[in-house]
């Protein structure tokens, strides 16, 4: 339970009172330090932000430097010249940020083509990056708000993927009803593996965290499986990749053939508008927010908590499966055994970035987007791990803004602290 | 500290969890026994032929006298295994056990089955031996990261602080055994993975304690700053230079003298690395303290309780800081046993979601040492048969072999567990008024 001050803004104001006058007793977790006010300033918000993502590149600046061999060579006799280092850290450091925006939004040296892909190429691979973490931070981001913590993206992901992938190469019928069905089909999947989950926890009590991750890989190895059998693999059976998609199902490329990103962005877009319109207007919505903020107090005002769990982990299941659908339909053609690439991980710290609310998980998942695609040109001067330190890092800072407040010697103005509300293992 | 008697006198009865066993959970388990009975009478004895012989393998060499290799009529002992089961599930749901005997009998069930399936296993292939030492020891060599893995769970949960974060101190403690090991020797190795995971647990404490970040989401954030971080420098300069970075020695088999040459016991529990024998003292030197001395009276005090234990003067976040830092450490140990423990060198990732089963292990153990111990030696066999099966039983997928011990740990999580209740502060942070 937070206080409500880390409720977010768009929240209404009797959810907000319903929290604060069902949970009197419990203890207060305001930074220390903060101000009174009790509602988080957008431009405190912003600029907290912004920090965290500097002081974040600043930190992966230190790797880049520490890891470049020719700056370690420099190092060596830094006391008899110590320029050499400094320059040779400069330059290491330059080469990698410059890659990593040039991967990410404009490279100058293609868009010398003069050609569309020259131009848009990088963002559009940053949308494709994106989608798949947009669709997986909304269903942490959901889960998150209902109290549950929702670290089954991968095998969400990894079941919608094969609901999907199955109904497209398997099923053959005329184009719309195809790509529909697909989509479907692959929400269903990873709706089923998530509520699995949220089933479990209802009628056992078995505690989400464990059994997601366990699902996660009981997904992974169901794959593996499929990935060998006959007509699930593709011929001549020699690889582990399954039958390609028909052309009917393909999510078709909104910038044109020669670049990559497709309709699964505006899939996703529409589901982070379903959850936002979910959260502030349903009853359900509402629902799932009070069991969220205290199910005992939900429990007493007459709500189904326990089936709040399945259908919370329902539909977040099925926007993981979302996202697998946009990795089977739309970037990828066919299922390999990595075709979860790490995003149900990545949608954890996207959801916490964009602070669990709609708005904030697509510029999340678009700044995410941004380092993937940008990362995999970085790699030509430096690990390309160094993305998954950068998104730990920006998380981190975002969830302790005391810290960010305190190196900048900022005042506290606002008393956000993340506004994540999973519990521990007793709520 | 007689005003301390009394916090104890709360901490006891929080730690029994009192589940008023009705007349249907009694009948639901005697169920599942009986069921479990028939299934080996039925599918496993009825599947084997009459004459088919069943050899079990105990034996090592360099014991002090050989214990034969026992052969069974196949049939006879699987169908008198499954007896067993089923008058052990007719006396649960007729009589039922009583609280203290039910984990018992479980025990004495699942044991049962587990030997009828491996006599089921060696008879149906006419008598091959099936070497039950071999696979004994393969559990406890995969059960070690996560016994270690699960104590560093203990420290942590068990004074207020959730540690999600096993794994990446698990991690950080594999790779900087593996880099240190290689430039310092493999015994310093452990020393620095020991740092390295403390550090990890330094990183925990101080963003959970004094920042008051949700410590689930913390610890999963620090998950992917480890798996990075490792990942990093592993390619920017380990994975260029392994033979100067990344070839630590393995740490040899250490005979402790006498008991080694016991049989059965001595190649199982005493021809080990030093990291299995420092993991033997952990299981020890935890349980004592964290039940028979003050700082373990202290410890739980302030995972119940922390403005009680705080009201009586015990420093709560001191407290915290100290067991967090010393619970990643011991993550760290477990992690190094991935590298200079068994294979030698780090590659990314190279505890692949162990950290998450010691996490299990530690829900499944209820918190309590013996418990998690218990916990990380049924995972650790659950993956050792998974390994047996796939040479002995090809006709069975390896894939459905793999999902064993995930499978195992759902089954355990939600059907033997169920609710279970952390330390009453658990996750919570102390804030002083």
């Amino acid at each position: 339970m937070t206080d409500s001050g880390a409720v977010p803004d768009d929240v209404p104001a009797e959810a907000s009172a319903t929290a604060e006058v069902a949970a009197p007793a419990d203890p207060p977790v305001v930074p220390p330090g903060s101000g009174s006010s009790p509602r988080s300033t957008v431009g405190g918000t912003i600029l907290v932000t912004l920090l965290a993502f500097v002081t974040a590149l600043a930190i992966g600046a230190i790797l880049i430097a520490v890891s470049d061999q020719s700056t370690r060579d420099a190092a060596s006799y830094f006391f008899s010249y110590p320029w050499d280092t400094f320059s040779r850290a400069g330059s290491a450091i330059g080469n990698a940020y410059k890659a990593l925006f040039e991967g990410a939004i404009y490279n100058p040296h293609t868009a010398a083509n003069h050609t569309a892909a020259g131009y848009l190429g990088p963002i559009s691979e940053t949308l494709v990056n994106a989608t798949p973490l947009i669709a997986g931070g909304l269903s942490v981001g959901l889960a998150f708000r209902a109290g549950l913590f929702n670290i089954g993206g991968q095998g969400q992901i990894i079941m919608g993927a094969i609901f999907a992938g199955y109904v497209g190469f398997h099923w053959h019928m005329s184009a719309p009803f195809h790509v529909v069905l697909a989509i479907l089909a692959g929400m269903l999947g990873g709706g089923l593996w998530g509520g699995l989950a949220g089933l479990l926890k209802a009628r056992t009590g078995a505690h989400e965290v464990i059994t997601t991750i366990m699902l996660n890989y009981i997904a992974f190895f169901t794959l593996a499986y499929l990935l060998s059998v006959r007509g699930f693999q593709a011929p001549p059976y020699g690889q582990a990749i399954s039958n390609p998609v028909d052309g009917n199902v393909h999510l078709w490329p909104l910038l044109g053939s020669s670049m990559r990103v497709h309709a699964g962005l505006l899939l996703a877009l529409g589901a982070s508008a379903f959850v936002w319109w979910l959260l502030k207007y349903s009853t359900l919505g509402f629902k799932l927010r009070a069991v969220g903020a205290n199910p005992f107090a939900a429990r007493t005002a007459g709500m189904g908590v326990e089936n709040s769990y399945v259908t919370v982990m329902f539909i977040a299941g099925a926007l993981c499966g979302l996202a697998g659908v946009s990795q089977i339909l739309g970037t990828n053609t066919q299922i390999t055994g990595d075709i979860d690439a790490g995003i149900g991980f990545d949608a954890i710290t996207v959801a916490l970035l964009g602070r669990a609310n709609a708005v904030g998980i697509v510029f999340a998942g678009l700044l995410f987007g941004a380092l993937h695609a940008g990362g995999s040109t970085m790699q030509a001067y430096t690990p390309i791990d160094l993305v998954q330190v950068l998104q730990s890092l920006i998380v981190l800072f975002i969830a302790a803004p005391a810290l960010i407040r305190a190196l900048y010697r900022i005042k506290a103005t606002t008393g956000s602290s993340g506004a994540a509300l999973a519990k521990g293992w007793n709520g | 500290m007689t005003t301390l008697a009394s916090t104890e006198g709360v901490v006891v009865e929080h730690d029994v969890v009192d589940t008023t066993r009705t007349v249907a959970r009694r009948l639901g388990t005697g169920g599942v026994f009986i069921a479990l009975g028939i299934v080996t009478i039925w599918a496993l004895g009825t599947a084997v032929r009459a004459g088919h012989k069943t050899a079990l393998k105990f034996d090592a060499p360099n014991t002090y006298f050989s214990v034969h290799n026992i052969d069974l009529p196949g049939r006879a002992v699987i169908i008198a295994l499954g007896v067993i089961v089923v008058l052990l599930g007719l006396w649960q749901a007729l009589r039922g056990f009583s609280k203290g005997t039910l984990p018992i009998a479980t025990a004495v069930v699942g044991l049962a089955f587990m030997l009828a399936f491996l006599c089921w296993v060696s008879a149906r292939a006419q008598g091959t031996q099936v070497d039950v030492l071999g696979l004994m020891q393969n559990s406890i060599g995969l059960a070690v990261p996560l016994i270690l893995g699960a104590l560093a769970g203990v420290m942590c949960e068990r004074s207020g602080v959730i540690n999600v974060a096993i794994e990446g101190q698990m991690l950080a403690g594999a790779w900087a055994a593996a880099l240190f090991g290689t430039v310092l020797g493999s015994v310093l190795g452990l020393v620095s993975a020991a740092v390295a995971g403390g550090l990890m647990g330094l990183l925990l404490a101080v963003f959970a304690i004094r920042y008051l970040v949700n410590q689930v989401v913390l610890g999963v954030v620090l998950n992917v700053f480890a798996l990075g971080l490792t990942g990093f420098f592993y390619d920017a300069f380990m994975q260029s230079n392994t033979a100067s970075l990344n070839t630590p020695k393995v740490l040899g088999e250490i005979d402790l003298p006498v008991l080694s040459h016991l049989p059965v016991i001595g190649p199982l529990l005493f021809q080990a690395n030093l990291v299995v024998y420092l993991a033997y003292v952990l299981i020890i030197v935890v349980d004592v303290a964290l039940f028979r001395t003050r700082w373990g009276l202290r410890t739980r005090a302030v995972g119940e309780h922390p403005k009680a234990a705080d009201t009586v003067g015990i420093n709560v976040l001191a407290m915290r800081y100290r067991n967090v830092v010393i619970g990643g450490a011991i993550a760290g140990l477990g992690g190094a046993y991935f590298t200079v423990g068994s294979v030698g060198g780090f590659s990314k990732n190279i505890t692949s979601g162990n950290g998450f089963i010691a996490l299990a292990a530690l829900i499944f153990g209820r918190w309590s040492p013996r418990g998690a111990v218990a916990a990380a030696l049924l995972f650790g066999f659950a993956q050792a048969l998974q390994v047996m099966l796939s040479i002995t039983v090809p006709s069975i997928p390896s894939n459905f072999l793999q999902m064993l011990p995930y499978v195992a740990t759902i089954v355990a999580v939600a059907g033997l567990v169920g609710r279970v209740r952390a330390p009453a502060a658990d996750g919570e942070p102390y804030v002083k008024d």
